[in-house]
């Protein structure tokens, strides 16, 4: 690829992004990406567990099969349907929380930057809400497959609905991470609802107010404008890493999920509800 | 060990905390089924339907070339990935627990989860590229991609569930492997798998990202395989992002009617399977 041939490795390392001169650094889309993905992750998840427990563990089963529809309807709504409602809908509220924080908390930088309404913030949001499904159906699977003697062992030495629960957890540890791992995946290489809230802007800074662009979103708005062989493979290379980042994300989640399945109650898992209980 | 009080009150919390997750997801949902109905049906009429896009500045026109062009895409896309996806499921369901079939499962696995913007450029550097034109083929191709990782997986689920002993009484019959497979074992799971068809045509006729640089768009109608093609999704793209407020409106015509075939798929394969549900419980 010409792209690699010219600039190498620098050519993660370089922030400059100018076709017309034929000057290519994908820094910003590197950072634009793992930053949207790893902050709509510290929304999404503990929303996504609990909705997994409620669910698996605590609602009345006849609530059950209606809330897992719902959920999984979040995963069904066409990511454009999410852009849309993102553009016309989200980034307008977004834009009014922006303008209204006091002077004295623009100071800090990720509150910094012009209050456009589209930009990190809003892209973290949608993806999150974007996210919620994956990690929350797969969590519940992993919650199930935990034994239901792991739970009664802890009521039976006295522990209360969130002690018993932690326990389960902590049993269901590596299936969670791969849940998550699972949502991280999706929120990398989402591309149309982010493109269309993010402010396609690339630059690499910390503000969640400032555009900012995404590797998804750069070859979605760029590809077919490529015109000359260098900037079609710059954008190419940009999906080649995309493509065995995600892919790794997701074999070690599959692997995490798996590693779950094949289960058997050992000796040491009922100590560790003991030792977890005791410690509450 | 700390005291009952605040034993109690952390895991009130927690289930309270648990609760609040379920409402903080289901608000969006409702947000976003709200405005989508709301503005949607405003701008829906026949001539949405019946009509095609009007040249920038007049108001008016439809999106039926979009329509067609959405329907053209998932059949072309269906017909290679339908065949394909049932016999890998078939497969992974024949050979259960072989090391073939756990890495075909984790291929399909990993391949469901490759982001949709990279299949529409793998489908470019082999579809478009070397005919130098965009094509509705190449765009059926890339949702066919996307297609067999979800067919596969389902078929697979659905064939395990069929009772083993159905499978071995057409081989105590004395019918082949395959026999047994594709008139005893298929046809006892046919209804569940074109439910999981019926949701993997809903998810991949919602899809843009793979459609922007193998199908591209049009604003015309055509039927041609070898021309460009439109789709609802990337037309609702181009109008989302416009500065028109007309075209706005249709883009939110074009959402409704998105998100009107998903909803009818999901509800008609819930239906479908509860009543399979019921069926392989024997009420």
């Amino acid at each position: 690829m010409l792209s690699i041939e010219k600039f190498g490795f620098s050519f993660w390392r370089g922030d400059n992004w100018d076709p017309v001169s034929g000057d290519f650094g994908a820094l910003p889309f590197l950072w634009g990406t793992l930053y949207s993905s790893i902050l709509a992750l510290a929304i999404s998840t503990p929303v996504a567990l609990g909705i997994a427990i409620f669910i698996s563990e605590l609602c009345p089963s006849g609530l059950r099969a209606p809330l897992v529809f719902l959920t999984e309807l979040l995963a069904a709504i066409p990511s454009i349907v999410y852009g849309l409602w993102g553009i016309f809908v989200l980034v307008p509220v977004v834009r009014s929380f922006e303008v209204a924080l006091p002077d004295s908390l623009r100071e800090i930088p990720i509150f910094s930057g012009p209050p456009l309404g589209v930009g990190m913030l809003s892209a973290a949001l949608i993806l999150a809400v974007m996210v919620i499904p994956y990690t929350s159906s797969v969590a519940r699977e992993v919650l199930k497959s935990v034994p239901i003697a792991q739970r009664e062992g802890a009521y039976a030495l006295g522990a209360t609905r969130f002690e018993a629960i932690s326990a389960a957890l902590y049993y269901a540890r590596t299936g969670i991470v791969g849940a998550i791992m699972l949502g991280f995946g999706r929120a990398l290489g989402e591309t149309m609802a982010v493109t269309m809230v993010i402010g396609n802007t690339p630059q690499v800074t910390t503000s969640l107010f400032a555009p900012q662009h995404t590797m998804a979103a750069v070859i979605a708005n760029q590809f077919r404008e490529a015109a000359d062989e260098l900037y079609l493979h710059a954008l190419i290379e940009i999906g080649l890493v995309l493509f065995v980042v995600t892919l790794i994300v997701n074999a070690l989640s599959r692997l995490l999920i798996w590693s779950m399945k094949p289960h058997r109650q050992t000796a040491k898992a009922r100590a560790t509800v003991v030792k977890n209980v005791a410690a509450a | 060990m700390r005291g009952t009080l605040w034993r109690k009150t952390v895991s009130w919390l927690f289930v309270a905390f648990s609760g609040l997750s379920v409402l903080i997801a289901l608000v969006p949902l409702a947000f976003i089924l709200f405005f989508v109905v709301g503005r949607g049906i405003q701008a829906l009429n026949l001539q949405f339907f019946l009509g095609t896009p009007k040249p920038v500045g007049e108001v008016g026109g439809g999106m039926s070339n979009a329509i067609v062009g959405t329907l053209m895409l998932v059949g072309l896309g269906s017909m290679f990935a339908i065949p394909i996806g049932i016999l890998s499921g078939v497969y992974m369901a024949e050979y259960q627990g072989t090391r073939s079939a756990s890495a075909i499962r984790f291929a399909a696995d990993t391949l469901n989860g490759v982001p949709s913007i990279v299949i529409g450029v793998f489908v470019y550097g082999i579809a478009v590229l070397p005919f130098q034109q965009f094509s509705a083929l190449a765009g059926g191709l890339a949702l066919g991609i996307m297609m067999i990782p979800i067919i596969a997986r389902t078929t697979e689920e659905l064939l395990i569930l069929v009772p083993s002993t159905m499978r071995e009484g057409a081989l105590a019959l004395g019918a082949t492997r395959a026999r047994a497979v594709f008139t005893v074992v298929l046809p006892a799971a046919a209804p569940g798998i074109i439910t999981g068809v019926v949701l993997a045509l809903a998810r991949i006729a919602g899809e843009t990202a793979p459609l922007l640089f193998t199908a591209l768009g049009n604003q015309y109608f055509t039927t041609s395989l070898t021309q460009p093609i439109a789709s609802l999704t990337v037309q609702v793209y181009a109008y989302a992002i416009s500065p028109y407020e007309d075209w706005h409106r249709q883009a939110w015509a074009g959402a409704l009617v998105l998100v009107s075939i998903v909803l009818l798929c999901s509800i008609f394969a819930r239906v479908a399977t509860h009543r399979l549900e019921r069926m392989a419980r024997g009420t």
